[in-house]
């Protein structure tokens, strides 16, 4: 059979590099005699292996630090313009505490309204797949909601819901509501039609269709929204928190600014750096899990570095 | 059932336009249940409109397409499609594509699987029950799509272009995996190609449909004797066949000799 013995190799190299893909249980008889791989070279091993994506970026945030370092020390800048590193890490560890205590409604406010920009998107995007109406209707709402300037809102909220959790709760789902409910709107309408009629030739409900096909074909699409809307939501979280609230990283961050607290200002820039990348790579761990299988094996190889 | 006596499939008066194109126009033509049919024309004729139709995804303007006497109106579900692309999902492994069919038709687990690593091993593919479609070739990802069109047993297998991007050599080894089945299946088939050759080989009985809108330009009932080997399309028989078939073309005016 032709392309067996090509598509065997094809599925080794995923299967050393995923670590899944179980190999199959007998091997062809004829075409088993291909080549051994050419061993890569030391550099290039590492270059493809999981450690790289760890070591490469950490290699570059190093030398940043380091530049930053030997500015502060170079005395060329004044300390409260911009402390040093090594001080800023003091003071993220040092007053751990204080930081810990206002991170707290800041990465709740986060939280729930990025679930309840999820948890609404969805529903909406899925209506505007199934329904014209919905879809005519709403689509210019959503265009209309994005460009209002969402920071000229968040006083409103204020004035409407005073200073706790709530205003926060809303301005983050506001500002991260817009980048998923698109991007699911897109996924959901990346089905193939014929990958539909497919489903249909075997009596598909709508229910079954949607799950075994569209749901399945959106998720990337998904994903790429909720990616956007999780660092969206720090954002807005911390916008909120500068208008107005009784606590939170935000506040600190601009009561710090008001006594010249340049350190304090760093450090709670820092943790909420800290915060929204530790978010970020939540949500892709969770794409890596709900991802159904695998897609691009081959042709992403092939594609090379086009 | 409806009348005993109605044929098993029948195109009536089959009549497909889209706004500005019609399609297929007034087509009638019959099948016997068990006949294997093989349907040529030039592309865009309206054969891939003609198979949505006796599947039941899209309906006629006009006319009527009818099995056992009862006019399609809904997905025809007693029946197997081979699209023209293989249309695996690609986040399911071949084995999960198969038991696609089972899944929506909630049908038992255990049976299905069984019954899909079977279908899999008999068209060669065993070990790859576990390999995504890009992992797999052309051919393979073929076989895959035909397996999943056979999961449920079908009365009707419908096949559009199936083997159409596949090179020569997996080509015939694939045909003749196909023959095979379905002489031990003996199942209703319709199925398109652009390849006069394969239509010859494969089919009882050939029609030859004219460019668009498609009406029925011949009919050929192809005598040879089953299992038919490879050996058989250097035959006079078969050449006669293929020889005739290229004749309506070039009648038709969609084959030109300059242009060969
Ligand atoms: N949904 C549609 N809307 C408008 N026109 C359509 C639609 N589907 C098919 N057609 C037209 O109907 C004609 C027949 O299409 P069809 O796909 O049935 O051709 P075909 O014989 O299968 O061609 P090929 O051999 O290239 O696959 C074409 O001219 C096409 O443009
Ligand atoms: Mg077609």
């Amino acid at each position: 059979m032709s392309g067996t013995t090509q598509s065997k190799q094809a599925q080794s190299k995923h299967a050393r590099r995923t670590g899944r893909g179980a190999a199959p249980a007998n091997p062809p008889a004829s075409g088993g005699g291909a080549a051994p791989a050419r061993r890569p070279s030391g550099a290039k091993r590492f270059l493809e292996s999981r450690l790289a994506d760890w070591v490469l970026p950490l290699v570059l945030v190093a030398i940043i630090v380091a530049v930053w370092q030997a500015v502060c020390a170079s005395g060329a800048v004044e300390e409260y313009v911009l402390p040093a590193p090594g001080d800023v890490l003091g003071k993220m560890f040092g007053d751990f505490g204080t930081f810990a205590d206002q991170s707290v409604p800041t990465i709740v406010a986060i939280f729930v309204g990025f679930a309840l920009a999820v948890v609404v998107a969805l529903p909406i995007a899925v209506a505007m797949v199934y329904s014209a109406i919905v879809r005519r209707a709403i689509y210019p709402l959503l265009i209309i909601a994005q460009v209002v300037p969402k920071v000229a809102i968040a006083p409103l909220f204020i004035i409407w819901f005073g200073f706790g959790q709530l205003p926060k709760v809303l301005m983050v789902a506001l500002i991260c509501f817009f980048p998923v409910v698109i991007d699911s709107l897109v996924g959901f309408r990346a089905a193939r039609p014929e990958s539909l009629m497919l489903v249909r030739s075997m009596g598909a409900s709508r229910w079954q269709a949607f799950w075994k096909v569209r749901w399945p074909w959106a998720l990337p699409s998904i994903f790429a929204g909720v990616k956007v809307g999780i660092t969206l939501a720090v954002v807005g979280a911390v916008v909120a928190e500068f208008v107005g609230a009784d606590k939170g990283l935000g506040v600190l961050l601009i009561t710090a600014r008001g006594d010249m607290d340049s350190l304090t200002v760093f450090a709670s820039i820092a943790w909420l750096t800290v915060i929204g990348f530790v978010l970020f790579v939540a949500v892709e761990a969770l794409e890596r899990i709900l991802l159904p299988g695998k897609r691009g094996g081959r042709s992403h190889e092939a594609s090379g570095s086009l | 059932m409806a009348a005993a006596s109605a044929p098993f499939i029948e195109f009536d008066a089959f009549t497909k336009s889209f706004d500005a194109v019609t399609a297929v126009s007034e087509m009638s033509f019959e099948l016997e249940r068990g006949e294997f049919l093989a349907i040529v024309g030039p592309s865009g004729c309206g054969k891939s409109t003609l198979l949505m139709a006796l599947a039941g995804l899209t309906q006629p303007s006009t006319g009527q397409v009818r099995v056992q006497g009862e006019p399609v109106l809904k997905p025809y579900t007693d029946l197997g499609f081979v699209f023209q692309g293989a249309e695996l999902l690609p986040w399911r492994t071949a084995l999960q594509n198969v038991l696609l069919q089972s899944e929506i038709r909630r049908a038992p687990k255990q049976e299905s699987e069984r019954r899909a690593r079977e279908l899999l091993g008999q068209v060669g593919l065993d070990g790859f029950e576990d390999s995504y479609p890009d992992e797999l070739s052309g051919g393979m990802k073929q076989r895959v799509a035909l397996c999943r069109a056979l999961l449920h047993d079908p009365e009707i297998l419908v096949m559009d272009e199936p083997f159409g991007a596949l090179d020569a050599l997996t080509r015939d080894q694939i045909q003749i995996d196909l023959q095979r089945m379905w002489m031990e299946r003996r199942k209703t088939v319709v199925f398109v190609t652009h390849s006069i050759d394969e239509a010859v080989f494969l089919a009882d009985r050939v029609l030859v449909f004219s460019p668009r809108p498609a009406r029925i330009a011949a009919e050929f009932r192809v005598p040879l004797e089953r299992p038919r080997h490879l050996s058989a399309r250097t035959g006079p028989e078969f050449t006669r066949l293929v020889g005739e078939i290229r004749g309506v073309f070039e009648t038709l005016g969609v084959l030109r000799e300059e242009r060969k």
